[in-house]
């Protein structure tokens, strides 16, 4: 018997834990100068150091350990007053030394925590994610599997190894464990990944990019009878690599575990792997027996001690959180809630904000780029910002404030900035979109549409204002749409005694 | 001159354009090619790199230019050591045909300044080993009598300097193998304090005990050899930002009146021989004929240091050579198009290791494993806390510390290969230093009278206080010389076809 | 009782990657006893009140500052390469954990 989702959750309580690894957006590499540049020509950016090379030694990146302890501040850690490297061991041919430098019982930080917030049904709620911890580590380098099921690692005649990325920083930001999400699950690790990768954004310590990798996200998932109180077994889903995924995935292993519990069989720890077309997860190959990494102190490496002087500098440079900064932002536009919640979910905070430094009206810079921008990005399934620049945006919320464009003169405007005619001003002028608003001009023309209609003409001297509607509608389409109708209202009322 | 020479005259001979740094350098490729079929100290020739390097030195002397010291002398390196271009093995099979892109950092000083890399020496593989049986490529001969092993790791360094194929020598050491080989060679090995001579570029046994340093057959040479590789590396995180103590004026002062000298009541007695035990004793009482004054020093723990040694050392290998992988360098056995790399990798690793570095490889990987850590490689990390700490309080009450370098002079080729634990003993003297990161130094203190055998004397200095043992080595060894009337080497039998 | 069974050595192979025949596991598990029963000496003065050291070093904070210096070229990175192609090391099909 299979559980839907619902009934899955009304059985089952799910427990998260999340791992997420993070590419530092470095110049260098953890332990070497190599550069980091992302799609670079295979074994360019290498050195003896990186390709494991007998005899090469590490030297860590000031740069590293600091944006490390920058993540523990901004995730509310305690920075430990000494931390050190140790070597993870075990063998892998993308691995140069076949040992991880990564940190094990002492790492950079320690205990600290993110408040996520996710809208539902009920209202928006709150859950606060405890971390456990915050580590050093190195990436690996990546395989390319030839022949047979190309690109496949089964069934391929051989590898091909470049190693540009090993030695590249890595963060390790690993939660404790997260219970009592219950239906919220998915969409709870979701947002604590968009959380955490708007909060490296803002520190700017990564690229924070998913879908090139330098945010990995690693979903841990066990279930228990609701009210048993007891841990499930946990499986480990590998390298989820964008939010959306995050969120099937956890659905994904909710019913699958679920599905296992129903027919009576037991969870098996084990690493899985996501499905990026189903949203469902395959076990990955099993081991015979298991890994024994044998860490040890690295003894190539000397301790990181971080004296409160060199923290103290580094709190100086955090900047405003995130959370923090939503709150602000939203009172200074007035912002409702829903509409809020809306801009962050569309990613477009950044973009509003930044329109709005740039002289915009906040309310309209909002309804521009959550309404006809994003319309016209999600049929052409791009970013709003991949469309039209936040200048050009902001120059055509100021041309509108200024009378020279109407709202639908705007929008042509904006579709032709967009088709790539340039920036607004070169389609006004080529397209003539100006707006009338030579008032004798607009008198010539309310005055023909009094003579064409001179009952209606009497009816609104007469007191009858709705009426007038029928004549502003002739004027606006002798402009040919360019005139303020708002304008052309009052010259016409004026005009006929009201 | 003469490859009998020492490397500072040497020096003298080719700043006073006697000899050009050309001929002294084929003196020495005539002197290994006399001798070395016998010897075999050499793994490896670079002999048109050597001549290139020599020619360039001898341009620049005649152009006027300022040269360091050492300019123009030849010297061995041991082949644990990269050098760019030039095969390294390690004196494993795994890594045959390797020639690194690139130079360590040692050799980089050496080439600096100026001295010409003759080539690679012998050694245990991976410098795992007393004796250099442990080697791929045969072992070496210890040129004091042929069926004798010259000690190890460092075999071919200490060889190639006692059977004069080269006056100046480098050497690592991480239990003893710089300072062992000395002893049982009748030459001088000092094993500077660790972190004192970059490590990079050091093929890696075990990090946190390797040292790289000098040798040759007088104490003022390896300290001018000393004064040329140390000092700190930004590449290597482990070495010491700190000037180098002053050895050279340190090994030519030869004056240690009042100084303290310790004798560790731990490195004497059961299992040391009776003319090692003899030599050193006659040694202490030329210092105390100089001057100085003599304490005896307990450091209890010393008694567990072989074995912490032999928990640490293959802990740390383990690891290190872990990326002998057949990936990226080096051997790869079995790739027939069948199988997968993880059993190409295995059937590498077991056709390209010898026995004593699996030996050391299983039981690091045993001594870290979950559950065995705390026992082991925890327990040995805590003995090194001890070790550590019997050396802080000996060193409140002297100089430095002395004892012999090994508890025996050089044994027989095959006597120990299939006994590791008899094996393991011969570094019981020289391990302590290398637990603690302190610097030690060997130097020959007579023949054995047994075996007319050279006998090492070992002083140990305080950390960064290397020139200390320079003093006590460059005073005792003026000393011994005046009663001998000749260089201990000139009491050894001549090799067939040696000058 | 030996400290360590041949199956037990034959894991320790097995996580060290080095294959090992019949004879050689049996060898080395004999030679295994002796060394680990001489080594487990240590755990006489291991008390808990001694604290580790694991490195003779007493520094700390040795670091780089973020600075690209160039790269060997791909020629030298591959130049000790057992096996390469398209300017990558090439190894034999790789099973296990993707």
């Amino acid at each position: 018997m299979s559980l839907n989702y619902d009934q899955a959750i009304e059985k089952y309580e799910p427990t998260l834990g999340l791992e997420v690894h993070v590419e530092l957006n470095t110049k260098s590499k953890m332990f070497c100068g190599c550069a980091t540049e992302f799609g670079a020509k295979p074994n360019t950016q290498t050195c003896p150091v990186c390709l494991g090379l007998p005899g090469a030694l590490p030297v860590v990146n000031k740069k590293a350990i600091e944006s490390t302890i920058l993540i523990g501040l901004a995730l509310n850690c305690s920075i430990a007053p000494y931390s050190r490297f140790a070597r993870k061991n075990y063998f892998y041919p993308d691995m140069p030394k076949n040992f991880q430098t990564s940190q094990y019982d002492e790492p950079i930080c320690t205990n600290g925590y993110l408040d996520v917030e996710i809208e539902t049904d009920e209202g928006s709620k709150s859950f606060k994610i405890e971390i456990e911890r915050v580590h050093m580590e190195e990436d690996t380098g990546k395989s390319l599997h030839v022949g047979g099921n190309t690109g496949r690692i089964h069934g391929a005649d051989y590898s091909l190894l470049d190693y540009n990325r090993a030695g590249i920083p890595l963060v390790e930001i690993v939660t404790k464990i997260i219970p009592k999400t219950g239906k919220y699950a998915p969409q709870v690790a979701r947002a604590y990944v968009a959380a955490l990768r708007d909060i490296l954004r803002g520190l700017q310590v990564s690229d924070v990019k998913m879908e090139q990798g330098s945010l990995r996200c690693d979903v841990n998932l066990s279930l228990s009878r609701v009210g048993s109180g007891k841990l499930g077994t946990r499986s480990e889903t590998k390298n989820v690599n964008s939010l959306r995924s995050v969120e099937r995935a956890v659905t994904g292993e909710i019913i699958r575990q679920s599905d296992r519990l129903e027919q009576g069989e037991r969870i098996i720890q084990e690493t899985r792997h996501f499905l990026e077309e189903s949203g469902q997860t395959r076990p990955g190959r099993s081991k015979e027996q298991a890994e024994d990494y044998r860490y040890f102190p690295e003894p190539d490496l000397v301790p990181v001690v971080p004296d409160s002087k060199w923290i103290e500098e580094l709190k100086k440079t955090l900047p405003e959180k995130p959370a923090d900064r939503r709150k602000r932002l939203q009172s200074a536009w007035s912002v409702p809630d829903k509409e809020m919640a809306a801009m962050v979910n569309a990613e477009l905070l950044d973009t509003v904000e930044q329109t709005v430094l740039l002289g915009a009206d906040a309310t309209k810079a909002r309804s521009w780029w959550l309404g006809e921008i994003s319309r016209i990005a999600n049929d052409r399934n791009v970013f709003p910002t991949d469309l039209i620049s936040v200048k050009d945006v902001a120059e055509i919320i100021a041309l509108i404030a200024k009378g020279e464009l109407t709202d639908k003169l705007a929008r042509q405007v904006l579709e032709g900035v967009i088709s790539g005619e340039g920036s607004p001003v070169d389609v006004i002028t080529k397209r003539g979109l100006k707006v009338v608003s030579d008032d004798s001009q607009l008198m010539k023309a309310i005055e023909d549409a009094i003579a064409a209609s001179p009952d209606t003409a009497e009816r609104v001297r007469g007191g009858n204002i709705p009426a007038a509607g029928a004549l502003i509608g002739a004027v606006m389409k002798a402009t040919g749409g360019q005139a303020d109708a708002a304008k052309v209202r009052e010259l016409l009322l004026k005009h006929l005694g009201q | 001159m003469s490859v009998r020479n020492s490397a500072s005259q040497m020096a003298a001979a080719l700043a006073n354009k006697e000899i050009s740094s050309v001929e002294l350098t084929n003196q020495h490729y005539e002197q290994i090619q006399a001798v070395d079929k016998d010897v075999n100290a050499f793994l490896y020739l670079d002999k048109e790199g050597a001549i290139a390097q020599a020619t360039e030195i001898d341009k620049k002397r005649s152009a006027g230019e300022k040269l360091a010291p050492l300019a123009g002398v030849p010297l061995a390196l041991k082949d644990v050591l990269t050098q760019k271009g030039v095969p390294t093995t390690c004196g494993s099979k795994i890594l045959q045909g390797w020639r690194p892109p690139y130079d360590s950092t040692v050799v980089s000083k050496l080439k600096s300044a100026g001295v010409i890399i003759l080539g690679k020496t012998n050694m245990d593989e991976f410098a795992m080993g007393s004796s250099t049986e442990n080697s791929a490529y045969g072992p070496t001969h210890n040129p004091w009598d042929l069926s004798r092993i010259p000690g190890g790791s460092g075999g071919g360094s200490s060889a190639a300097l006692a059977s004069f194929e080269a006056p100046l020598a480098i050497g690592t050491d991480t239990g003893g193998s710089i300072r062992q080989p000395a002893a049982v060679t009748g030459t001088v090995g000092v094993k500077p304090t660790y972190g004192g001579v970059s490590r990079y570029g050091l093929v890696a046994f075990s990090s946190s005990l390797d040292q790289a340093g000098p040798c040759a057959r007088t104490v003022l040479d390896t300290a001018l050899l000393h004064q040329v590789i140390a000092g700190f590396d930004p590449k290597d995180s482990t070495s010491i930002n700190q000037a180098v103590p002053d050895v050279v004026a340190a090994a030519k002062k030869q004056d240690v009146k009042g100084m303290k000298i310790g004798i560790v009541k731990q490195l004497s007695g059961n299992g040391y021989q009776k003319g090692v035990e003899n030599k050193f004793n006659e040694a202490v009482s030329e210092l105390v004929k100089l001057g100085a004054e003599i304490v005896e020093v307990s450091c209890p723990n010393f008694e567990y240091a072989l074995a912490a040694y032999y928990l640490i050392a293959p802990s740390e290998c383990s690891s290190n050579l872990a990326r002998f992988d057949s990936i990226r360098f080096g051997l790869r056995v079995g790739d027939d198009g069948t199988k997968g790399a993880e059993e190409v990798m295995n059937l590498t690793r077991q056709a390209g290791f010898g026995r004593e570095v699996k030996r050391r490889i299983i039981l690091g990987t045993y001594a870290l494993s979950s559950g065995y850590y705390d026992a082991y490689y925890g327990s040995a990390q805590k003995v090194r806390t001890l070790i550590k700490q019997d050396f802080e309080s000996a060193f409140e009450k002297c100089d430095v510390l002395v004892s012999p370098t090994a508890p025996t002079t050089a044994f027989k080729i095959g006597e120990k290969a299939n006994d590791p634990l008899a094996m393991y003993l011969n570094d019981i003297a020289t391990i302590p230093v290398n637990m603690a990161g302190i610097g030690g130094m060997s130097l020959p203190c007579g023949l054995a009278e047994e075996d007319n055998l050279p006998v090492g004397f070992q002083i140990m200095s305080p950390a960064m206080k290397d020139d200390r043992m320079y003093l006590v080595g460059g005073a005792l060894e003026a000393a011994l010389l005046s009663k001998w009337g000749k260089p201990i080497l000139d009491f050894a039998p001549k090799l067939a076809g040696s000058k | 009782m030996s400290a360590i069974s041949r199956d037990e050595v034959a894991n320790l192979a097995r996580l060290a990657r080095i294959a090992m025949s019949d004879a050689e596991l049996d060898h080395l598990a004999g030679e295994m006893d002796v060394i680990l029963g001489a080594v487990a000496r240590v755990q006489e003065v291991a008390s808990k009140d001694v604290l580790a050291t694991s490195h003779p070093l007493d520094v700390s904070n040795v670091v780089r500052e973020d600075l690209v210096v160039a790269s060997l070229s791909p020629t030298e990175a591959l130049s000790g390469a057992p096996a390469s192609e398209d300017q990558r090391f090439k190894v034999p099909q790789i099973l296990g954990e993707e």
